[in-house]
């Protein structure tokens, strides 16, 4: 397995094998990811955790992490999917909606 | 809509946890064709959720081995396991409607076992929609299967065995807990100890739990809640009070601040009945496990022929209980189907009867800790977002019912809250609450109607490619 992170400031648990380390884009922004992991967990370990807009424009991100609150929708590939059901590709094109509530 | 081409089978079962897991083992094993849909890349349910594949083989606990035995056994009994399935219709007769990976599918069969579980009853305070505040349970699938921490410093706070569980992860993890804030006192321990003992493997495991906190000084405050979560943008700060016994409402006085960029938080769980509520079954209110459940038979058929419940959906029991009802399920089914006669079926189902009354005995005791109590919700403030797809608050919600709104239906029409994407799976429990506070009676406020799709479906993969212009059109109404 490659990809076993040590570093302390990390999010990601150290000691675990990873799959393959990839990259995504997040708003056109290079995010380091394993293979294996949601969406959600890739951007939650960068840091990024505010994900989309309420309707009325407050900041929203991962909540129930299986795929029950919608919380966690983002654009990928120009279609609507929830970051914490579905795993990251090496290329992947990630958009966060901001200022669009969904 | 094309039409598609339906996949049949005898017997489909939806939700591949325990109980969906044991279900189609049993019923594949007594000669039915069994279907298993499931969201999840693996079986295994949240319960024993597996780390990815890629991630290499998952690292020993009593939880993976459990879930590795069903694991086999599924894939032993022939049983056709389809993951990454979303139901988002169910017909009777049973026509089960799922988008797959290829896009939209039809899976059809004369008895139909819904094994859907549960989800997380979690309470409303200010701040509960900043980034940084998750479940429970998303916290579980972190540490279980994705391999990250919650948080730099999280806060884990509701009530449950769940909170011991999910600082002692954090722990084991190299994380750091700031707090565990549990709404219950020792005493909300100690009278279940009689039902606890039922599993004194479980009970043993929660000792220890409780004891690795102690040892690593993580700061244990016993009948708290969390009031507010503040941070600009994010999540930095989480406070906390402590309730009274009996009701859990917040008391006045000081209040703690604990600096935290995660938090945890959970109150119990609730049977998903999406399904039950769109077939319009008859459901009964047991607040002592979970809340509304379909109405069943010791066998687990509910009053609709065909169609059985099992798992946590049947009401709130745990991993074991769900196991064995899936089991108890699945005999039902054999029976009805004639594949076992009534001494078959009173001899198979002995060893899954007895072990499922002992599991819910333990399930019982963990299901009333974690009951709803009216004080949380009545200490929700006004202006807190209750439903969070639509931004409804609490004083929209009061102004429906000084308006008259008289049940959860009435109260969802005038307000929307419920009628976001997440269906009401996650402001359904606080608008009965509410309503309830002003009825004096949970059971009076009823239950949400049942509707699709019961998961946010893309509109285009139903319909699929069509010319505008070869629809055959009725002509316009006449000007």
């Amino acid at each position: 397995m490659v990809g076993t992170e040590m570093g302390v400031a990390s999010l990601r648990i150290a000691g675990i094998a990873r799959g393959a380390s990839i990259s995504l884009s997040v708003d056109g922004r290079a995010v380091e990811a394993f293979a294996g992991e949601s969406i959600a967990t890739a951007l939650w370990a960068a840091g990024i955790r505010h994900l989309r807009a309420s309707p009325g424009g407050a900041p929203r991100g991962m909540f129930c992490g299986m795929g029950v609150c919608q919380e966690c929708v983002v654009e990928v590939e120009g279609v609507s999917v929830l970051a914490c059901q579905t795993r990251v590709v090496e290329g992947l094109d990630v958009r966060l909606r901001h200022d669009d509530p969904a | 809509m094309s039409a598609l081409q339906a996949q049949r089978a005898d017997l489909l079962v939806l939700g591949a946890g325990p109980a969906g897991m044991a279900a189609a083992t049993q019923a594949a094993q007594g000669g039915l064709s069994v279907t298993l849909l499931d969201e999840q890349p693996e079986a295994g349910g949240q319960v024993y959720r597996a780390p990815p594949a890629e991630f290499g083989p998952a690292r020993a606990s009593p939880d993976a081995t459990l879930g590795a035995a069903l694991r086999q056994a599924l894939t032993a009994s022939g049983a056709r396991h389809l993951p990454h399935r979303r139901a988002w219709f169910v017909e009777p007769g049973f026509r089960v409607h799922v988008v797959g990976p290829a896009g939209p599918e039809l899976h059809e069969a004369p008895r139909l076992i819904v094994a859907t579980g549960a989800h997380e009853r979690i309470v409303p305070a200010p701040g509960w929609t900043l980034p940084g505040v998750v479940g429970l349970a998303a916290a579980t699938v972190m540490l279980k299967a994705e391999g990250v921490l919650p948080g730099h410093r999280t806060v884990v706070a509701g009530v449950g065995p769940l909170l011991a569980a999910v600082a002692v992860g954090i722990l084991k993890a190299g994380g750091k807990v700031a707090a565990v804030i549990d709404l219950a006192r020792p005493n909300d321990w100690l009278r279940r100890l009689p039902a606890l003992a039922a599993r004194p493997e479980l009970l043993a495991r929660g000792v220890g739990w409780r004891a690795r906190l102690a040892v690593a000084r993580v700061p244990v405050l016993h009948g708290y809640t969390v009031v507010a979560l503040h941070g600009e943008g994010e999540l930095d700060t989480v406070e906390v009070a402590p309730v009274d016994a009996v009701s859990w409402r917040p008391l006045d006085g000081p209040r703690r601040r604990i600096a935290a960029d995660a938090c945890a938080l959970g109150h119990g769980l609730v049977p998903d009945t999406s399904i039950t509520r769109l077939l319009q079954l008859r459901h009964v209110f047991r607040p002592e496990q979970g809340g509304w459940v379909a109405e069943t038979d010791a066998d687990l058929r509910t009053s609709l022929p065909g169609l059985y419940v099992a798992g946590d959906g049947a009401g709130i029991g745990g991993a074991a209980a769900a196991e064995e009802r899936g089991r108890i399920a699945a005999l039902a089914v054999l029976r009805d189907a004639g594949r076992l006669d009534a001494a078959g079926h009173v001899a198979h189902s002995a060893a899954p009867r007895a072990a499922r009354q002992r599991a819910e005995r333990f399930g019982a005791g963990i299901a009333t800790l974690m009951q709803a109590r009216p004080g949380p919700y009545a200490a929700i403030p006004p202006e807190t977002v209750v439903c969070r797809c639509e931004d409804i608050t609490r004083a929209t919600i009061e102004t429906a019912l000084d308006a008259g709104a008289r049940d959860v239906n009435q109260a969802k029409a005038w307000t929307r809250c419920g009628m976001g994407p997440c269906q009401g799976r996650m402001c359904g429990e606080t608008l009965a609450e509410l309503v309830a506070l002003r009825l004096g009676d949970r059971a009076a406020a009823g239950l949400l109607t049942g509707r699709a799709p019961l998961r946010p479906v893309p509109y285009d993969l139903l319909v699929g490619d069509f010319e505008y212009a070869a629809l055959d059109l009725p002509a316009p109404a006449p000007s």
